[in-house]
């Protein structure tokens, strides 16, 4: 099935989400994404893939306490759950598996 | 923007709250005011482009809400249980619905008939091909002591002649002139024909068709006439008539045209059109004539085609140059025009001398205004018993609510069920109107034809119609019951707020019955007008006299020929006849040379008089009749002309001299004999001086015979053979004295009619009205009657607890109505009127009293119906 398999810019949300635990909310994920990969991202991406990836069931949400900067709304907070856990562990799996077939003589001179 | 203002712009939000899904919405919100805040560091214009960006960014697949139609698909699902549903409502409550549709019927019929005659109103004159570019010149007439313009669809030939001869701008300029009414002969068929003298531009601007004839010559040449097809038939049978002569006394006329005739819906009508030239040669001959000079605005039409590129501003920039040039020349009154495009001559202003007779924007509002009362009242009986009833269904909402219905669901579905009930009644009214069509008719057409004829787009009328009375009456009871909780609809229906709607319900009550005294008063008040008028002492004998309609026979030879009838015991001739509408004025002086005064006037022979038994006061008739050429040399006045002019007394009068003052010159006359005051003009009108001089058969219009049979048929039939054997070509026409005046008065007498159906109308309306209520509230409170029958309270003591409520909407009513009418009818309607019979205790209490008697006889019934019943059997049920 296609969509076991998480796409980069998932995972990458999803990682960043689970590094922030509790603080994960979209203003927060494209922060750390930026201060971390020095990845430009735009809040409309991030929303998209929140949403996609509460969809599939990756991720849960709940609201938080309204802010005033947020002119009185409440935050929603995303959490990683267990099926995004597994889709995470499987892809580094993945990569790790990929990572051990390869000799160590292709990366000579880059590193 | 305000400084104060720490947010982005109000409207961009909006637009995200207008297409984000409300799940989605405050997350999403939420994180845009974060960026927002972050921005406005740099600046705030900044910051709000930005968000303005992420606003239109947002607008995405997943964030937008799915669009209504599903819920529209739903309702459409719905509408068969929603038919079905109402269809059983209907049919359970069949007092309540039948008490609806009748009422709605009965005041839709009304509606169907203005939506005919509004429509047929409005096709008038679109079968011109040219007619948004042909302009009818309008005048504004203001002399020196008016303070405002009259205005006359008339103008002056000097204009038309001015515009076409001097100005450009204008493709062509149409001159007409009224009344062009001849007897025409080819040999011995003799018509009377009505029509009008027209230019050549004639079929160029019109569309009227010509069959036979060139339609750009066939009016140039002087005396030359186009017939139409009916006119043309009776004269010619089918032969072609074009080139043929006719003969109208000692004029000959070509016929170089025939037309089709003219459609009803045509705003001018008739039956056949002489060349301008001829008018104009007439009027050459004329000395002293008035035809050419500005200030003739009376008979003269100018229609102007104006190019398709035409500027009108410029145009009516000429016509006000011409206006101010002419106006200048005097000061005595001035002129001024203005362009009126072909589609609002008709139905259009309240103009004086039209062409042919023309309905107003006025008089069709007041109809629309009526017409709308009417049919709103129906609709409150709607409103109110729904509202009354909606306690009952309230258990059904509370069902829908709970399975998901959404309040427009319920809005909806009720307003179904009024749409439902429309249409019933409107298959009904479409009946009721098919029987009341004709005396509908004959009420509307004063002078014009109405047709009322039904058209396919009718239908689609008719049921717009329909659906907008089901949603004006199902509005109120549809949004009440939409707004219910379905926890308290289904929890305790007695207690719920609905009950607090009982005063707008009184409201409408008393609305409907205000209506329905209003309308009484009316009908009252115009029949007792009409009576008055009818019975109302002119100061002179109209009893038993026959006037004979002359139609430019010799006078002499009638009189000679009808004399000899036994039955005729007196006769004079007049010009006119007197107090049925029509008045002819002259100007007098006596010594003073400055001092002049307007008099009614009247030419009459010797008999006159003493046949209408006037009273003299000094002097006696006239001494001698006219012969033929002679000049006069007599006048008699009334009281109120020698008041005018200062007489010390009528007998000084006599033998004094006064003058005439007439166009062609100056002269003197005698008085011979004073006569009491009396009634010239109908009697809304203020009396004013009245003059009568010697007749000569020029002058004299009618003969008056003084008739006294007991067979009136056949008196008139031997009359009319008379009348046969001298006159070939005219039908003979004879009328009773009193009967004219009875028809001049038709006004109040279609007032009393009109005024009379709505009254109707709106009192079975609020009578149903009032039943259902009464119905309604007795089965609520027949527990409660019960109960109180049981502690012992007599039956009178419960129908006046029942009925109470009732009697004192009643009173308000009554109270608000009277004054109302008795203002409307002083200060409007008969306002101008200088006889008007006074309004009393009797008219206005006798709608009061009616309305009572059929409101209590209503409530009454129902009360003791209820006051009756065996308590026992009432509260066993429990």
């Amino acid at each position: 099935m296609k969509g076991t398999n998480l796409g980069e810019f998932e995972e990458v949300v999803l990682l960043t989400i689970a590094s922030l635990l509790d603080e994960a909310y979209s203003v927060n994920i494209v922060d750390e994404i930026g201060k971390v990969t020095g990845r430009k991202t735009k809040l409309g991406v991030v929303h998209a893939v929140l949403k996609r990836m509460e969809d599939k069931g990756l991720i849960t949400s709940e609201l938080g306490e309204p802010t005033k900067e947020r002119g009185g709304r409440r935050k929603r907070f995303f959490q990683i759950s267990h099926s995004g856990k597994i889709a995470l562990l499987k892809s580094r799996e993945q990569r790790d598996k990929l990572w051990s077939l390869i000799p160590d003589v292709v990366f000579q001179g880059v590193r | 923007m305000s400084k104060h203002q720490t947010g982005p712009p109000r409207w961009m939000d909006r637009i995200v709250e207008l297409y984000c899904r409300p799940e989605l919405l405050e997350d999403l919100q939420g994180d845009l005011y974060e960026y927002y805040e972050r921005n406005l560091k740099k600046s705030r214009s900044k910051a709000n482009l930005i968000f303005f960006i992420d606003v239109i960014k947002f607008f995405r697949l997943y964030t937008v809400r799915k669009p209504k139609i599903l819920g529209q698909m739903t309702f459409f699902n719905l509408f068969k249980n929603y038919f079905k549903t109402s269809i059983r409502s209907i049919a359970r409550n069949k007092l309540f619905s039948s008490i609806n549709v009748v009422g709605l019927a009965i005041s839709m019929s009304i509606g169907i008939l203005m939506i005919t005659y509004i429509s047929e109103l409005l096709t008038y004159d679109d079968f011109h091909k040219k007619s948004d570019r042909i302009y009818r010149i309008i005048s504004a007439y203001k002399g020196i002591s008016d303070t405002e313009p009259d205005l006359y669809a008339s103008t002056s030939v000097f204009l038309g002649k001015k515009l076409k001869e001097e100005y450009t701008g204008i493709e062509k300029v149409l001159l007409m002139r009224r009344n062009f009414i001849k007897d025409i002969a080819k040999g011995e068929n003799v018509i009377s024909v009505r029509g009008h003298f027209a230019s050549e531009e004639f079929f160029d601007v019109f569309s009227f068709k010509l069959l036979s004839g060139d339609p750009a010559t066939a009016l140039k040449e002087p005396n030359s006439v186009v017939l139409t097809k009916t006119t043309a038939e009776k004269l010619f049978k089918d032969k072609d008539p074009v080139g043929e002569v006719v003969t109208s006394g000692e004029e000959n006329f070509v016929v170089t045209g025939l037309m089709e005739d003219v459609p009803v819906n045509s705003h001018m009508q008739f039956e056949a059109l002489a060349s301008f030239s001829t008018a104009e040669n007439a009027a050459r001959k004329e000395e002293n004539s008035a035809f050419l000079t500005w200030r003739s605005i009376w008979r003269n039409y100018v229609y102007l085609l104006v190019p398709e590129d035409g500027d009108l501003n410029s145009i009516q920039a000429n016509l006000n140059e011409i206006a101010s040039t002419e106006n200048a020349k005097t000061d005595r009154y001035a002129i001024n025009f203005e362009l009126e495009n072909l589609a609002d001559v008709m139905p259009g202003k309240d103009l004086s001398n039209k062409i042919g007779s023309g309905v107003t924007w006025q008089v069709i509002n007041m109809m629309i205004t009526l017409t709308m009362i009417v049919i709103i009242s129906a609709c409150f009986n709607y409103t109110n018993l729904s509202i009354a009833r909606s306690l009952r269904r309230s258990k059904e909402v509370g069902v829908r609510k709970i399975v998901g219905a959404s309040r427009g669901q319920v809005f909806s579905q009720f307003i179904t069920e009024a749409i439902i009930i429309s249409f019933i009644a409107l298959l009904i009214s479409f009946g009721i109107s098919m029987l009341i069509k004709p005396e509908f008719i004959q009420i509307l057409s004063g002078g014009m034809k109405v047709l009322l004829d039904l058209r396919y787009i009718h239908i689609l009328y008719f049921l717009l119609f329909s659906v907008a009375i089901g949603v004006i009456a199902g509005f109120v009871p549809s949004l009440i019951l939409s707004k219910l909780q379905a926890i308290s609809a289904l929890k305790d229906a007695s207690k719920l707020k609905l009950l607090k709607k009982i005063n707008l319900r009184r409201v409408l009550i008393v609305f409907q019955f205000t209506l329905s005294i209003a309308f009484i008063i009316g009908s009252t008040i115009s029949y007792k007008q009409y009576k008055h008028a009818l019975n109302f002492d002119l100061g002179f004998n109209t009893e038993n006299i026959l006037n004979i309609d002359l139609r430019g026979n010799n006078s002499d030879i009638l009189l000679a020929e009808m004399s000899k009838l036994s039955e005729v015991t007196a006769h004079s001739r007049s010009a006119m006849v007197m107090s049925t509408g029509d008045t002819w004025s002259d100007i007098f002086k006596y010594k003073d040379p400055l001092d002049s005064a307007s008099a009614h006037v009247n030419y009459v022979d010797r008999n006159y008089l003493k046949v209408h038994d006037f009273e003299f006061l000094a002097g006696d008739i006239f001494p001698y009749d006219l012969n033929d050429g002679q000049e006069a040399k007599y006048v008699i006045v009334d009281e109120l002309f020698i008041e005018r002019f200062g007489f010390e007394s009528p007998d000084q009068a006599i033998g004094e001299a006064v003058t005439l003052l007439q166009r062609s010159g100056q002269s003197r006359l005698e008085i011979a004999g004073v006569i009491e005051g009396f009634q010239y003009a109908q009697i809304e009108r203020r009396r004013k001086p009245v003059v009568f001089f010697q007749g000569s058969d020029d002058s004299y219009g009618y003969l008056n015979l003084v008739v006294k049979t007991d067979d009136i048929f056949s008196f008139m039939g031997r009359l009319e053979s008379v009348w046969k054997q001298i006159d070939t070509v005219h039908p003979f026409r004879a009328e009773f004295y009193d009967d004219r005046i009875k028809e001049s008065y038709e006004g109040y007498a279609i007032m009393f009619k009109i005024f009379g159906f709505l009254a109707f109308l709106a009192i079975s309306i609020a009578s149903m009205g009032l039943l259902g209520m009464a119905v309604f509230t007795t089965e609520t409170r027949i527990k409660e009657i019960s109960v109180r029958k049981v502690m012992g309270a007599t039956e009178k003591h419960l129908v006046y607890i029942l009925s109470r409520g009732f009697v004192f909407m009643l009173v308000i009513a009554a109270f608000i109505a009277m004054p109302l009418t008795y203002l409307f009818f002083t200060s409007v309607v008969l306002a101008d009127n200088a006889n008007r019979t006074p309004i009393g205790a009797f008219e206005l209490l006798f709608g009061v009293l009616l309305i009572f008697f059929l409101g209590i006889l209503t409530i009454g019934w129902q009360t003791w119906k209820a006051a009756k019943t065996n308590p026992a059997e009432m509260l066993r049920n429990e």
